[in-house]
């Protein structure tokens, strides 16, 4: 008997059970957590700690501008003679107007103030600027192909004030370029995107070609 | 429920394919690429409207027209002006690279004083006012010690309106030291007094005209002289007109000339006797300008009824059998090129202002500018071409009687003395007068510096560092932080070309009355001044005579003043062309009898016979004895390298070949056939050493070079400017050694006897 007894003791049920570790749901959890983690962290987290709101050093009306010229959009954003393009205006073109505080708009003083009066450029954000390696031209879009402003650049001609900037930390560009959704689909919410594939996009519905490398990148 | 390792493992997965769903991974990669197109230090141009505006540059003495594209006060681009009569668009490498001294580290960025020892390198920065005052104050107690006469200035030019200044100064101030460096301009201009009796004229060739350029030795395409102009004209030959190059190595120019000759070094007279002789037996010579307005072509009688040999007798013994034997040429391609070049439309032959090494070999330049006369080629459209600078609307300096005393002591280069009396800068000679002076007596007590980098630039230039480094008070008023700035007590920055007003005399060499103005482009970047404003103010703050001497308010003032009428036209084009026509040819001479002097009268010779008179051929030695030195050293040019005051900007650097220069080392050129001799063979390391100096070097087989010729770039070696500059190469400079003209006092060696032994 001994001998069974010592045989029971020693069967399998009675013993510490081996090492058995979590269970496959367990597991499945733990990768479920970190999936999920990962997700958040990457479509909310990773969007606001990649962008910085930037502040616009003046809340511009384009509205009203646009009532007070003659020549709409090509009044400040205009073609030089040489075909290049203007951009955004500078101070000795704002001055023409604002010599002196003519309204009450405290954007209007503030720009008076802190730059014509101290012959000081406004450091704008420009919602389009692309990177240097990127040769753009507006002339063969806006004069060849008749394209409006607000294709590319939005309503921004209508608005009576600046849209928020995001600047990106690492490459210092606009938010806009690669579109305010991160994953680029939808509707863009201000304005078209303006990556490489977009441009891409539009070239090959109007032109049937995307064009050549050297195009862009001289 | 248990958790374990491998919940965790699990959660990293979890993770880890995640992310690979989310933005994060490739928005990154993206923006890190983006990232990497705005280093802070890679140079991107200002966006604006783009303005072009047209100027000259002044970087060596070419005057090239040149354009600059430039967005707000921001230069972006240089290019050659297609509408400038010098070069017509043409434009050299030092040219379109300028714009990295304008920005570059080289600059002095305001007054400096020297700290630490001389040549150390060590400066404060003093303000304008503390500078000009300390300058004057020392150039005011070296005059009232009676020492006015040891005051020097070393310029790059004569010519133009800053120059000019300091001539004006030196005059008022009492010392007749203003020296030029030395350039192939001085043999021309004694050739010029010598035979057609001009004294400071210009002399210039018409290589857009000619229709056969009869080259010794010019660098045409090299870099060497005005490189725009030559260039250009080059670039206009079609296959009616030809180059003959004669030269020791086969350089870019030899290389695309129609014929190439490679005659002995030094021996280049010989070949112009020998061209000459045959024109002269073949009766080839145009008789028109021979019999109306030339002298001393036949054998002629003086007043004392001597008789004494003309041109056509020295030439006579010139056979083409003999010039071969001088020149290790055959004697039927000294023949078939003489035919060639007096039957063609326009000949023209040219010597020393652009070659590498300007040998200032009165008899070879008398005889290639008497060339020019056989076949009737002066003052004529394709020929060469003599004129006279506008003439400066300023008033008489007034002198006290300090100045005029000083000013009436012999030079202390020994230039216009009893000794070299036609000379008018010797600068080569300066260095061992001051080393063989002690302190006490030093002739030279304060220097100037304008325009030049003589501490670089002079032959021997470890022995003309140690002589200048003697001076007891060195002014620079160079943009740059150059050699001889480093070595200097007091810095006065100028401006950078692009910064500031100037004007551009004809630059040597080319056949046309051409001023130029240079002309603002950007504000200046640093606290410098026009140097012909710090001169003046200099001037007003010794006061007395000197300062009557300078009435204007300002440099502009000056210049405008000094051009009249011009001034309007050379600020509206940018250039003015003072003399549409050059003299005809009975106007044209201003020697005794207003003929062209095939004799020349005139000459200051080491002996009184005809012959030392005549420019017969005279085998010149150069330094160094033959027993150490079997081979000889020659420097070369080539036009990426800026071999001038101004060192190679970094840009032209990269554009060197590797078997030029290769990181620091410099490659030497020697013939196959030199080498098996040496038992050296292709990218050896070797020592070659010459009487001036000893340096490392790499070796570069190369067939063009004349088996016992070393031939080594000029222009690298410096020590100066900044890091990417300095310490690149060999100084050419370090090993040559001036060999001076007995009756001139002019250098000239063609190069120096040299040694290469395998380290």
């Amino acid at each position: 008997m001994s001998t069974q007894t010592d045989n029971t003791s020693n069967t399998p049920s009675n013993a510490p059970s081996p090492k058995k570790g979590a269970t496959g749901w367990v597991i499945l959890a733990f990768f479920v957590i970190g999936f999920g983690f990962s997700l958040l962290g990457g479509w909310v987290g990773f969007p606001n700690m990649l962008y910085k709101e930037v502040p616009h050093p003046i809340d511009f009306n384009h509205a009203l501008h646009m009532d007070l010229v003659f020549d709409g959009c090509n009044s400040c954003h205009y073609f030089r003679a040489d075909g290049s393009f203007s951009g955004a205006p500078t101070l000795n073109e704002c001055r023409d107007c604002h010599q002196f505080v003519m309204g009450t708009d405290p954007n209007e003083e503030k720009f008076v103030e802190e730059y014509v009066l101290q012959d000081k450029e406004v450091p704008w954000n420009i919602f389009a600027k692309q990177p240097d390696n990127v040769y753009f031209s507006h002339a063969p879009h806006v004069k060849g192909a008749g394209m409006d402003c607000a294709a590319c650049h939005g309503d921004i001609g209508t608005s009576e004030s600046l849209r928020p900037y995001q600047e990106n930390r690492i490459t210092g560009y606009s938010r806009d370029i690669w579109g305010w959704e991160m994953s680029r689909l939808g509707e863009p919410k201000y304005a078209p995107r303006m990556k490489m594939m977009d441009c891409v996009n539009c070239h090959v519905e109007q032109t049937d070609s995307k064009g050549s490398c050297f195009q862009c990148h001289k | 429920m248990k958790i374990d390792r491998r919940c965790f493992l699990s959660l990293a997965g979890g993770l880890a394919v995640g992310h690979l769903l989310t933005p994060i991974p490739w928005k990154i990669t993206d923006d890190i690429a983006i990232w990497t197109q705005n280093w802070p230090w890679t140079p991107v141009p200002e966006t604006g409207p783009v303005t072009w505006k047209n100027t000259v540059c002044t970087l060596c003495a070419g005057g090239c027209g040149i354009k600059v594209r430039t967005i707000r006060d921001r230069a972006i681009k240089i290019e050659g002006r297609t509408d400038h009569p010098v070069n017509k668009g043409s434009l050299c490498p030092l040219g379109y690279a300028s714009l990295q001294y304008l920005y570059g580290p080289s600059r002095v960025k305001t007054p400096m004083r020297r700290t630490g020892e001389r040549g150390s390198g060590q400066f404060e920065a003093i303000s304008w006012d503390e500078a000009i005052s300390e300058v004057s104050g020392k150039l005011d107690a070296l005059r009232k010690n009676g020492r006015a006469h040891t005051l020097a200035c070393i310029s790059g030019s004569d010519k133009g309106t800053v120059p000019v200044l300091f001539k004006r100064f030196l005059d008022a101030y009492g010392s007749p030291n203003f020296i030029r460096t030395p350039s192939g301009r001085d043999a021309h201009e004694i050739a010029a007094y010598l035979a057609q009796g001009h004294k400071d004229k210009n002399i210039g060739f018409d290589l857009e005209n000619a229709t056969f350029i009869l080259s010794f030795g010019c660098g045409l395409l090299d870099g060497s002289g005005a490189p725009g102009y030559q260039f250009n004209a080059y670039s206009r030959f079609d296959k009616g007109r030809t180059l003959v190059q004669v030269e020791p190595r086969l350089s870019n120019t030899a290389a695309r000339a129609k014929k190439w000759l490679p005659a002995k070094p030094g021996t280049e007279g010989a070949l112009a006797l020998g061209v000459a002789h045959v024109i002269v037996k073949n009766g080839l010579y145009d008789a028109d300008f021979i019999n109306g307005y030339a002298f001393g072509f036949e054998d002629w009688t003086d007043e004392g009824g001597n008789i004494h040999m003309g041109f056509k007798s020295l030439v006579n013994e010139y056979t083409p059998q003999k010039v071969s034997a001088i020149t290790g040429l055959d004697a039927n391609a000294i023949e078939s090129l003489a035919r060639d070049f007096a039957r063609a439309e326009k000949p023209v032959a040219v010597c020393g202002y652009n070659e590498c090494k300007p040998s200032a070999n009165i008899d070879k330049t008398l005889a290639v500018h008497a060339l020019n006369a056989l076949v009737g080629n002066i003052n004529q459209a394709g020929g060469m071409i003599v004129f006279a600078d506008p003439e400066y609307a300023v008033s008489e300096v007034r002198k006290d009687r300090i100045a005029t005393e000083g000013t009436a002591k012999p030079r202390a280069d020994m230039a216009g003395t009893d000794r070299y009396p036609q000379s008018r800068y010797l600068l080569d000679l300066l260095p061992e007068v001051l080393m063989g002076a002690n302190e006490n007596n030093l002739p030279v007590q304060a220097l100037m510096v304008t325009g030049a980098n003589p501490v670089y630039t002079t032959e021997n230039s470890e022995t003309a560092r140690a002589a200048f480094a003697k001076i007891p008070f060195i002014v620079s008023f160079s943009s740059f932080m150059d050699e001889t700035a480093k070595l200097a007590d007091i810095i006065l920055p100028d401006h950078h070309f692009l910064e500031g007003y100037r004007d551009v005399p004809a630059p040597d060499g080319v056949g046309k009355a051409v001023t130029s103005l240079s002309a603002p482009v950007v504000k200046p970047q640093y606290d410098t001044r026009n140097t012909g404003d710090v001169i003046i103010d200099i001037a007003r703050s010794l006061g007395g005579t000197i300062g009557e001497s300078f009435p204007w308010k300002d440099y502009d003032t000056f210049l405008k003043q000094a051009f009249k009428e011009h001034y309007r036209d050379l600020s509206r084009n940018g250039y003015v062309i003072h003399a549409e026509k050059p003299l005809p040819w009975d106007r044209a001479f201003a020697t005794e009898n207003g003929k062209y002097a095939f004799y020349p009268t005139r000459r200051h010779a080491a002996g009184t016979d005809d012959k030392s008179r005549l420019p017969a051929y005279r085998e010149l030695d150069i330094p160094g004895d033959k027993a150490n030195g079997t081979l000889a050293l020659i420097p070369y040019k080539s036009p990426r390298i800026a071999a001038g005051a101004v060192a190679n900007p970094p840009f032209m650097t990269k554009t060197i070949d590797a078997n030029v220069l290769k990181k620091e080392m410099l490659f030497i050129q020697i013939n196959p056939e030199t080498a098996r001799g040496l038992n050296l063979r292709q990218g050896d390391t070797a020592v070659i050493r010459t009487p001036a100096g000893e340096a490392r070097v790499r070796v570069n087989l190369f067939d063009g070079v004349m088996p016992g010729i070393v031939a080594m770039p000029a222009g690298l070696g410096h020590t100066a400017f900044s890091k990417f500059i300095a310490d690149k190469g060999v100084n050419v400079n370090a090993l040559l050694k001036p060999s001076a003209d007995p009756a001139y006092g002019l250098n000239t060696a063609w190069g120096v006897r040299a040694s290469l032994q395998k380290a």
